[in-house]
């Protein structure tokens, strides 16, 4: 008897809920499989994906969001050993797990601690919410390539934003998987997308892009690059998550800033009166 | 209609020097490098006072001083202590508060009803508000901290702010920058418009009065050139700027790459929204106070008049009447409506953009309206027949010209409201509850006005979405933009 030969994974895009390979038919060898290299084309599909979610995922209620993110989590805890197998540390799989279901419970206080009434001196019943931004571009980090990835998605999208995520050039794998766990969450497509390849390509290309409202610099180790992208990100005024100067302690609390950053205040004011 | 008499506020009450200096490190100084400048009357064209404007080496100097303030008096102050000039300031506001509203007209253009019940009593309240939160930072909200970063718990201030603020509510924009700045811990080197410096320099004479420790605050009059080296100084910390939505493109480019913090205040195009179940005289009410207060010169004016299509009629003949009653001229005068534009480059902005709307298509209406002979003056302006590719409906006009456009459905409005780079403000008008509420989810903008419009608050957060900038002013968020969180 022969041993059984192994049917290999193609890893590829994951936009608008789909695992489409680049539209550029590009591939990269890395961590030993041919992983695809993404275009500036496949980053504004990956735009538009994320725009057309936007509605429906900002509009779904906290509640929902949270049910699908602690989902998330489940699935995730469910490949420990698929993520060990790329070589994932399985501290770090329990860390991001861990990570995915302290920011699901977020999903519903978000309002209450961030948003509230104000006391102002009239008549006028006032109060004021967070909501999302809209489209988040995320150049992630390096690594540690699953926990900083779960680091940088999960904040962004908990409070209804989507998002178009520049992966780990050096470890991409484990951000396909992820793309894996997060299309049998019961996410809805478009929320997360993932581009693999060279940040320098993608990335130039989210920073200028009309129709993202926000970017998170966290994973741009070369300083001039995320500068060259934060001034592409002002023609439309993007808001800017700058990348932490020294090393990120990745297993600290994130605390809320994450969250935070990519949220905008809507206040409404009301006469009072009979 | 009825016939008024004049009635002047006296401008006695003002006592302005011929010329004044910068104000860095306690003390009005001469500029190093700089040269200066006049400051107008608007409604008249009369030079007020000659005014400093400030060089690189003034920049410099001042941002010295701010930051020696922060490191040995401001930053080292127990918050109860900051709290407590604050509220000095807040009362000697209150105090002086008739003279600044005078000044304020004067320098400004803006009727005398508007700066003394509208301007000056909020200046007062914003710093009373912050003047609170100083011993009171820890439960601001903003999390915890590691204790390895930035001292433990209690959020602390960046360091020097460097704030740059328009011309249309000098006074107000002066206190919703220095409060939170001051009370988060913060000095700042602020610069005020190159039209309207005069009551931030008697605002300077006020923390002299309050003996605010030197360098807290320094002004810096000048122009473009003096804004562009004070945010582009490597020795702030922090930048906070309003005024154009171009200046504050410009404004990001230059921080990117540094570690200052950045927060925008910028342009609108707001929709007020008009339905048919709306109670047109209140929402006539709303819609010339959207618009024409403070001759339109406000980033969150409602601009753009969407009214329902089978009530337009009724509501632009209402609106007509009603703007035939408003009176245009002295801003002096306790009966003034609307007062002068400006500058002389602002009327210009308008007579273009408005001159664009009717070769462009659109029908323009305005009452008759007797204008002063100099000055600065644009009458009440109306547009019908606006569609959304015009340019009176895309660009911001910042004056008192209202574009006119209808829509059938909620949604069709909430499509047409959206549809443009801004998000600053958003007016409805409908007496019914859930629709209220269904729109003010689907807005895009930072302050939605309910059966009301332009009502402001210190403890109110404002600020916009998407072109009209991030960050939030008023209110504990309003603390943000000046602590490292």
């Amino acid at each position: 008897m022969s041993e059984r030969v192994a049917v290999r994974k193609t890893y590829k895009l994951f936009i608008g809920g789909k695992f489409p390979r680049s539209e550029s038919g590009r591939s990269y060898l890395v961590q030993s499989s041919n992983v695809s290299l993404a275009s500036r084309k496949d980053a504004r599909d990956a735009v538009v994906a994320a725009r057309a979610a936007v509605k429906g995922w900002a509009g779904a209620t906290a509640y929902n969001r949270g049910q699908i993110l602690y989902r998330a989590a489940e699935m995730l805890e469910g490949r420990r050993e698929q993520f060990v197998a790329l070589g994932i540390p399985g501290d770090e799989v329990d860390a991001a797990v861990d990570r995915w279901v302290w920011y699901a419970g977020w999903a519903d206080k978000l309002a209450q601690v961030y948003g509230g009434a104000n006391p102002v001196a009239g008549p006028y019943f006032n109060i004021s919410a967070p909501e999302p931004t809209g489209v988040v571009a995320v150049v992630a980090p390096e690594r540690p390539a699953l926990l900083g990835l779960v680091s940088v998605i999960a904040p962004a999208i908990v409070s209804g934003n989507t998002v178009v995520v520049a992966a780990s050039p050096s470890e991409p794998l484990a951000a396909v998987t992820l793309a894996e766990v997060l299309a049998t969450s019961d996410l809805p497509g478009g929320v997360v997308n993932i581009l693999t390849g060279a940040i320098t390509e993608t990335a130039p290309t989210l920073a200028a892009h009309m129709d993202v409202n926000a970017i998170d610099l966290t994973g741009v180790g070369d300083a001039a690059l995320a500068t060259d992208l934060e001034v592409k990100a002002a023609e439309n005024l993007k808001r800017v998550l700058r990348p932490a100067p020294g090393n990120h302690d990745w297993t600290a609390d994130p605390g809320v800033a994450p969250m935070t950053a990519l949220l905008e205040t809507k206040t409404v004011w009301h006469p009072k009166g009979v | 209609m009825f016939e008024y008499a004049p009635a002047p506020e006296s401008r006695s009450v003002v006592d302005l020097k011929p010329s004044y200096g910068l104000f860095i490190d306690g003390t009005f100084v001469d500029p190093t490098d700089g040269g200066s400048f006049k400051s107008i009357n608007p409604a008249s064209e009369e030079v007020l006072a000659e005014v400093a404007e400030a060089g690189a080496q003034d920049v410099e100097r001042a941002v010295r001083a701010a930051r020696k303030a922060y490191d040995k008096v401001w930053g080292p102050m127990p918050g109860r202590d900051r709290a407590k000039y604050l509220y000095r300031i807040a009362r000697l506001i209150q105090e002086r508060s008739r003279e600044l509203a005078v000044l304020e007209s004067l320098d400004n253009g803006k009727p005398i009803r508007e700066s003394r019940d509208v301007d000056l009593p909020l200046v007062a309240a914003h710093f009373f508000y912050y003047a609170g939160w100083a011993d009171k930072l820890e439960h601001a909200g903003f999390g915890q901290r590691p204790a390895s970063q930035h001292g433990g718990a209690i959020p602390q201030p960046l360091g020097v702010a460097a704030q740059v603020i328009p011309w249309n509510f000098p006074l107000l924009m002066l206190a919703w920058k220095i409060a939170p700045a001051l009370a988060a811990g913060n000095t700042v080197v602020l610069k005020p418009a190159e039209t309207t410096p005069l009551t931030a320099l008697l605002f300077a004479e006020i923390c002299q009065q309050a003996d605010l420790p030197a360098g807290v605050v320094n002004i810096l009059t000048g122009a473009g050139d003096t804004g562009r080296a004070l945010v582009e100084h490597p020795g702030v910390d922090k930048v906070a700027f309003t005024g154009s939505t171009d200046v504050g493109r410009a404004i990001a480019r230059s921080v990117a790459g540094t570690s200052k913090k950045l927060t925008l205040e910028l342009g609108g195009k707001a929709a007020n929204i008009v339905f048919d179940d709306a109670p047109i005289d209140q929402a006539v009410e709303g819609i010339v106070n959207g618009i024409f207060f403070n001759q339109g010169h406000v980033c969150c004016a409602g601009s753009r008049l969407l009214v329902q299509e089978n009530v337009a009629d009724r509501v632009l003949e209402s609106l007509k009447r009603r703007m035939a009653q408003l009176r245009v001229g002295d801003p002096l005068d306790k009966n003034t409506d609307v007062g002068a534009i400006n500058s002389a480059a602002q009327l210009e902005r308008i007579r273009e953009l408005s001159d664009a709307g009717s070769a462009e298509g659109a029908e323009r209406w305005s009452p008759p309206c007797d204008l002063p002979d100099r000055g600065f003056w644009f009458a009440p302006t109306i547009f019908t027949g606006v569609t959304q590719a015009h340019r009176i409906a895309r660009e911001e006009i910042f004056g008192p010209v209202l574009s006119v456009l209808t829509f059938r459905t909620p949604a069709e409005a909430v499509e047409k409201a959206n549809n443009t780079p801004y998000g600053l403000s958003a007016g409805i008008w409908t007496d019914k509850g859930s629709r209220i509420l269904w729109m003010a989810d689907r807005l895009r903008a930072g302050v939605v006005w309910a059966n009301t419009f332009n009502k402001f608050d210190p403890t109110s957060p404002f600020g916009g979405y998407k072109e009209s900038g991030y960050g939030r002013e008023g209110g504990r968020h309003g603390l943000e933009g000046y602590l490292n969180v």
